[in-house]
């Protein structure tokens, strides 16, 4: 318990160090604020793109696998570390659970959705 | 802990006063501040290592001339002062926020991605107590805690404004979470050889020597473990030679775009210091972490307490040298040459690395 | 707080692309009708983004405005806006006497300066009909041109990795480049704008010790180029990033009128040095490098790289002979006192710059100031070949395109 507790404290000393800075930086700083300044930033000219926020599909795509994968990890992690007691079974138990996830991943390799980002 | 509470009660200080929990919030607060400071004042070190070490590599000197006024200090010379000058000026500039950003979410998102990589430094073995929070799942809780760093990069570019930022917040975004894949499954490799998630677990079965290290046992598939190991983290951290999403001379912004002043100083810090992380991560895991290289050899006066430490920062040292050096020789890779990478090369190899690895160790 | 009026604001940019603050609450129509009037022209989809690769950009190699229309990750037309560096160069030689015009020579190509005064120059001495120039004036030239042109390379080379990512090769080309622009500024007292070649000869004579400084340049230089090859053009990461990219077909090259390495890196093998040799080219054994598809089809980005680091090599060579031919001689005794070419003649001189052919046209009107001279730049003809070389390819490589036809502003606005 006390180990979690550690880090939970770690995170609030890191989060108030960066806070005290952050203060730091609005008092010390100057606050000229100006239209011209607010203005997105898009390389010198008229930013001349429709707002529309129309994001494209691969971006889900990563996301889905990256899902999918992630959990097969989280489901990997127990058995390595029990690995050497549960011998050549629990090899190939996990070996039949990795080749079904690996001819997930082929799939998507050979159906396109790992294309182009 | 435990024991040095018992003992600081015990003594005869004025502290031994105060009951078990105020001591346990002292310690807590101050190991954390220490390791804090430890880590970002590592980022601003390496930061200067990396501008001398670029500029040498690109036959230049680099920083030479800001060596502070103070008479002993000017002698060490070569500009050794630059990042902290930096990083003062970084303070007094303006914090320029766009004008229909979301004024909290532009806050927040640099302080989400130091605060993730700054806690993942808790877990870190810098000698064999020299942990603040030495958990059975360490190297479990660094790869969650890694992706947390990911919400940061998000928001980050949402809270712009800015189109092309948030473009390149999400394509730096669907980089590191690629990479996250090949980088958690060859971890794999290291904790079936050592039956625990544990840092110093992992560690102590390293001792006894430079052969005993885990870089060098199972040729070659733990050499090709580490290498796959090695370009993952470096791809997560978003350096070169991957990193496509936040180069300046590419045509989406990248999602620090809209941030100056300290906001930007804490993007920055992050990055160096999850390298300093990923360098203390990959020497915990294959290169023998607090252990020395020596083993018995100098009859065990270099496993001492004192340089546990030393090892551990230096090994995490040669790792950064590495990336930098990377950094400095190779061009960038493509966004889907990046991706291309990360599904269908180093995924697969970590499958067919972990797999070999089981069969090895059966017979 | 104080800034609320700030809030309050909208801001539109209007048509020509200046900044209007506007505190209408109607400020949104004006805004979707200046989007509406942008993607009007040449009936494109919904989905498509026009984006600004605007003058403020570190990959544009100069203030080049480049409106480019995407569907998603891929580039659907590309329009170079230029004119942000024009400085009237033809019109003020209408009334600058011929000798003066020869800065404001330099200031065209300003990375190939000597390659500029010496086409002007060439240009003026046809007029007046000069032909008959010391050998040492035409030896001088010739080793300050190809210098100029291993400078100017050295810079294309150098920027083009910068724009794959590779920042170190950068670097070291500019190391080099410096040793030459130190050659230089010893022998003409500046380091980029040298205003050295004038009519009828050269402003001053070569130091002593300056042959023997260049000669050890040469061979200091030789395995720099090894080293820096070894680097980058044989990099894997590099030739994935550039070898199918940027595809020019020879026939198109042909029809745009591009020059230079441009062409040359499609297959066509036409330097002017050799086909139509002016000053003393003749004399010397070099080769033309082509583009011959090493890694890729023939036409891509890194053929144009590969050639200019084989022109590199080449321009060493002739240094080398020059350097050892060069001459004893009076580099002044055919500069004219007075330059007056007759009433009504005109004439036209090209020559081969590091970016291509450069031609200028001169004619005269009696006096001692031209009647009009028209510069032919090559930066502006190959500029053009950016639209049809970037169609279909992701928008990353458009910053590599427009690295590997390697235009000067200077030069495309004159």
């Amino acid at each position: 318990m006390e180990k979690i507790i550690a880090v939970l404290f770690m995170f609030a000393v890191s989060a108030l160090l960066a806070l005290i800075f952050f203060t730091l930086n609005r008092l010390l700083g100057p606050r000229k604020e100006s239209v011209v300044k607010s203005v997105p930033f898009e390389t010198g000219r008229a930013p001349i793109t429709l707002p529309t926020h129309r994001m494209s599909i691969k971006f889900y795509m990563i996301a889905i696998l990256f899902v999918l994968f992630d959990v097969e990890m989280i489901f990997f992690y127990p058995w390595a570390v029990v690995f050497r007691k549960l011998g050549i079974l629990g090899l190939i138990e996990m070996g039949i659970f990795i080749l079904v996830l690996f001819l997930g991943l082929v799939y998507a390799w050979k159906k396109g959705a790992l294309e182009w980002e | 802990m435990q024991e040095l509470i018992q003992a600081v009660q015990n003594s005869q200080t004025f502290l031994s006063g105060l009951s078990e929990a105020a001591l346990a919030i002292i310690f807590f607060v101050l190991f954390g501040l220490v390791f804090a400071t430890v880590a970002a004042v590592c980022a601003l070190v390496f930061v200067y290592l990396e501008r001398k070490i670029s500029a040498h590599m690109q036959d230049r000197l680099g920083p030479m001339e800001v060596n502070t006024g103070i008479p002993l200090l000017k002698n060490i010379g070569h500009g050794w002062a630059q990042t902290l000058a930096d990083a003062f000026k970084l303070l007094l500039k303006e914090d320029i926020v766009p004008n229909a950003a979301d004024r909290r979410l532009h806050l927040i998102a640099p302080f989400i991605l130091f605060c993730a990589v700054i806690a993942a430094f808790s877990v870190m073995p810098f000698g064999e107590k020299l942990v603040v929070s030495d958990m059975n799942i360490g190297v479990f809780f660094v790869l969650a805690i890694t992706s947390f760093s990911v919400i940061g990069v998000i928001l980050a570019g949402w809270a712009s404004n800015n189109k092309w930022s948030l473009l390149g917040g999400m394509r730096s975004a669907a980089q590191i979470v690629s990479y996250e894949i090949p980088s958690g499954l060859v971890v794999l490799v290291i904790v079936m050889q050592v039956g625990s998630l544990r840092f110093n677990d992992i560690v102590m079965a390293q001792a006894g020597g430079i052969l005993h290290w885990h870089i060098f046992q199972f040729f070659p598939l733990n050499l090709i473990a580490f290498i796959i190991s090695f370009l993952a983290t470096l791809a997560e951290a978003n350096r070169a030679p991957f990193d496509l999403p936040e180069a300046e001379s590419e045509l989406t912004a990248g999602f620090a775009t809209e941030y100056s002043g300290f906001k930007w100083a804490i993007f920055y810090l992050s990055e160096y210091a999850n390298m300093f992380l990923i360098g203390i991560f990959l020497s915990a895991l294959f290169l023998g972490g607090w252990t020395s290289p020596f083993g018995s050899l100098f009859g065990g006066f270099f496993d001492k307490p004192g340089w546990q430490p030393v090892w551990i920062i230096l090994k995490a040292v040669a790792i950064i040298f590495l990336q930098m050096w990377l950094r400095w020789t190779l061009p960038r890779l493509r966004v889907d040459q990046l991706m291309y990478t990360s599904w269908k090369v180093l995924t697969p190899f970590a499958f067919v690395t972990i797999f070999g690895v089981g069969l090895w160790m059966l017979f | 707080m104080f800034n609320n009026i700030f809030k309050k604001q909208r801001y539109y940019f209007d048509s020509e692309g200046l900044l209007v603050v506007d505190m209408s609450p109607s400020s949104a129509v004006h805004y979707q009708e200046a989007v509406q009037a942008a993607t009007q022209d040449a009936g494109f989809s919904g989905e498509d983004m026009v984006i600004n690769f605007g003058p403020q950009h570190p990959s544009t190699h100069g203030v080049l405005r480049l409106e480019v229309v995407l569907e998603g990750e891929l580039v659907k037309k590309v329009t170079p806006h230029l004119g942000y560096l024009h400085r009237n160069f033809e019109k003020h030689a209408e009334y600058i006497p011929y000798n003066e015009i020869v800065p404001y020579t330099d200031r065209l190509d300003y990375l190939a300066a000597m390659n500029m005064n010496l086409g002007y120059v060439l240009a003026v001495e046809k007029l007046l009909g000069l032909t008959e120039l010391p050998e040492r004036v035409e030896y001088i030239r010739v080793i300050c041109a190809e210098f100029n042109r291993i400078a100017s390379h050295l810079m294309a080379i150098g920027t083009f990795g910068l724009d794959a990512g590779a920042i170190t090769p950068f670097l070291w080309a500019f190391r080099d480049r410096e040793k030459i622009l130190d050659l230089f500024e010893w022998l003409s007292g500046a380091r980029m704008l040298y205003n050295y070649i004038w009519v009828g000869g050269v402003a001053r004579d070569l130091p002593d010790g300056w042959v023997e400084k260049a000669k050890e340049f040469l061979d200091y230089f030789e395995p720099m180029m090894v080293e820096f090859n070894n680097l980058l053009t044989h990099n894997h990461i590099f030739i994935e990033r550039t070898a199918h990219i940027g595809i020019l077909p020879a026939d198109v090259a042909i029809n745009y009128a591009a020059t230079g390495p441009v062409l040359r890196g499609s297959g066509v093998k036409w330097d002017l040095r050799r086909d139509q040799p002016y000053s003393i080219y003749d004399r010397f054994e070099f080769d033309i490098p082509v583009g011959e598809g090493m890694y890729g089809p023939v036409g891509s980005a890194f053929d144009r790289y590969w050639v200019r680091i084989r022109e590199i090599e080449e321009s060493v060579k002739i240094l080398r002979q020059a350097l050892d031919q060069i001459p004893e001689g009076d580099v002044f005794e055919a500069i004219p006192r007075k330059i007056r070419p007759p009433a009504g003649k005109e004439a036209y001189f090209r020559s081969e710059a590091p970016r291509g052919e450069i031609g200028f046209y001169i004619r005269s009107n009696g006096s001692d100031i031209p009647d009009r001279v028209k510069c032919r730049s090559s930066c502006f003809v190959n500029i053009s070949l950016i639209d049809e070389i970037s169609r279909g390819q992701l928008v990353a490589d458009l910053v590599i395109n427009i690295g590997s036809i390697d235009i000067v502003l200077g030069e495309v606005d004159r």
